[in-house]
């Protein structure tokens, strides 16, 4: 295994890329449901992309070190889908209890939708990732954020978008799911335009 | 083989610890210690480990709050007002309550967590609703077609409620009908027996409830009820009263009769009970009694059609005519209260002919059949 590369620059174009060129949402299409579920108000969307954000960065960091030390020593990568999701879970509802217990403030405003994470194929997806590209924890971490980041600007743009829709005039045919997908599809259009403006695979 | 355990344990292992840490975490950190819970200022309190939702501890307390979602937010129905200690309201609940109600401080219980004391409202009715089981103790038929079920309160339990009131019998599965189902009775027995409960009961053809106790229910079979339920009781003034009631509709007005017996209640009153032929007639001999017993009470059987060949010997035609010729003749019409109790038309016809006598329609209490 070559060494990571832990330099400023290799660090801030894999930032960049999950950021934008690689959006992990708009490029490949992960965590949809809360993104068409939840995209409804500013508001919550920013909740829920914060929560993501949150989540992401620390269970890639949990699962990288689950990878590293427990699954590669036994050469059983094969069960990194079921570790994986478990320590996904376990790391939510912990994080869930603790907020409740210790922030009320910040439990209303983040916690509420913690429970709408443990399933968000995003998160799963993020540390399918590291494991494919290899990434060393502080890449995986630094990958881990931006993903989330990514995911939070999709749908706070999602959200903004959505919020103007409710006064637009939309054919019956076309309102609710529909249009949000073809909004999606369009912005995803919109992403793809960030490709080849740095690769930081 | 050896080699396919392995890997399966250390994935057990690291899954089994990570269930055990967030059972170790749990007990540590939602560790909310004992709360207290007081509804409607005092009328009743109990403590609780906190940690839980408001609506499943009230649950376990035996307080039943409407709820058909389970607790996940979706139905709005488990609404409840929370005074003191409930925390800022959540995004969960917003979408079911409107200004008025937050204002108020009405929450929805199953998102109200008990992490410190509550002060919270109840309404009433919603406090004394309770399930019962009971045997079913004696079958008596009246008619042809009406029969009364008495119901006695297994392990002891007592019923306290208030003359005039309905519980809700549930008609379990069975061939004639898949699904269990529930009905509303008024409760026709003496309120000062509170072990037992008696309900008059007319056949509904092909209804689901009525034809489970009228062909299915033996005497000494379990029955499940809950209730009392409505706002169809006596109310506390001194003016004079008329009943007026059809068939079955007598359920409430003879436990009316019975509390104002007890009571040695002094108003004046006088019941009219519509029927109509007179193999239709019950409990007359029953309600006569009254009239020695209730201070000032007549009783007034009317039958709209007597058969050709009975020897009927009282007043004969609609029960809302008799009231009308009876008020006619009273100099106080108007200060009446009215208390009816039947089917939607004869409600609607003497509704009429009581605002005709200048009787206001909040002075006017009634119980619907549906």
């Amino acid at each position: 295994m070559n060494a990571p590369d832990n330099s400023m620059v290799h660090l801030s174009i894999i930032l960049f890329t999950a950021v934008f060129t690689d959006n992990i949402l708009l490029a490949r299409f992960l965590g949809m449901c809360s993104f068409l579920s939840v995209s409804r108000q500013v508001k919550t969307a920013v909740g829920l992309g914060l929560a993501v954000v949150f989540v992401m960065t620390f269970t890639i960091a949990l699962d990288w070190i689950a990878y590293r030390y427990i699954l590669q020593p036994y050469a059983i990568e094969y069960f990194r889908f079921i570790l994986f999701i478990v320590i996904i879970a376990a790391f939510v509802q912990f994080v869930e209890m603790a907020l409740e217990r210790f922030s009320p403030v910040l439990y209303q405003n983040l916690g509420i939708f913690l429970p709408l994470i443990t399933v968000n194929c995003a998160i799963l997806g993020a540390s399918l990732f590291m494991v494919i590209r290899a990434y060393g924890l502080a890449e995986a971490v630094v990958f881990g954020f931006g993903s989330g980041i990514g995911w939070m600007l999709a749908i706070i743009a999602m959200a903004g978008i959505r919020e103007r829709l409710n006064n637009a005039r939309i054919p019956k045919g076309l309102q609710g799911p529909g249009i949000t997908l073809v909004i999606a599809g369009i912005m995803a259009l919109a992403f793809i335009g960030f490709t080849g403006v740095l690769s930081g695979r | 083989m050896v080699l396919l355990l392995i890997p399966i344990a250390i994935v057990s292992a690291v899954g089994a610890l990570l269930a055990a840490a967030l059972v170790f975490a749990e007990r540590v950190i939602t560790n909310y210690g004992d709360v207290e819970v007081d509804i409607n200022g005092g009328e009743k309190r109990f403590t609780i480990r906190g940690g839980g939702s408001l609506l499943e501890n009230l649950t376990l307390q035996k307080i039943f709050i409407p709820s058909a979602c389970g607790g996940r937010s979706t139905c709005g129905y488990c609404k409840v007002k929370v005074t003191e200690g409930a925390g800022p309201l959540l995004p969960t609940e917003e979408p079911y309550l409107d200004d008025a109600e937050r204002k108020a401080g009405v929450r929805l219980s199953c998102q109200v967590k008990l992490r410190n004391s509550l002060r919270i409202e109840i309404p009433q009715e919603l406090l004394t609703i309770k399930e019962y089981q009971c045997t079913c103790e004696e079958i008596i038929d009246y008619t042809y077609d009406t029969k009364q079920f008495r119901l006695t309160f297994l392990d002891g339990q007592r019923m306290k409620y208030t003359p005039g009131q309905y519980v809700q019998l549930l008609s379990p599965q069975y061939e004639k009908s898949p699904e269990e189902v529930y009905r509303a009775y008024s409760i026709s027995s003496d309120p000062a027996d509170e072990t037992a409960i008696e309900l008059i009961v007319r056949r509904v053809p092909d209804g689901i409830c009525t034809t489970y106790m009228f062909d299915y229910l033996k005497e000494g079979d379990k029955v499940r009820i809950n209730g009392p339920y409505g706002h169809f009781y006596l109310r506390e003034t001194n003016v004079p009263i008329i009943f007026i009631a059809g068939g079955s509709g007598i359920a409430p007005i003879k436990c009316m009769l019975h509390h104002m017996q007890n009571t040695k209640n002094p108003r004046k009153s006088i019941f009219f009970f519509g029927v109509r032929s007179t193999k239709d007639l019950f409990l007359v001999d029953e309600m006569k009694a009254f009239e020695e017993t209730v201070r000032v009470f007549k009783f007034v059987s009317v039958v709209s059609q007597p058969e050709p060949d009975a020897k009927w010997d009282g007043v004969t035609g609609r029960v809302t005519n008799a009231a009308s010729d009876y008020l006619d003749k009273q100099p106080d019409a108007q200060q009446y209260e009215g208390y009816l109790c039947g089917s939607p038309g004869m409600i609607e016809s003497s509704v009429q002919v009581l605002a005709k006598f200048g009787i206001p329609e909040d002075r006017i209490y009634f119980d619907k059949f549906s």
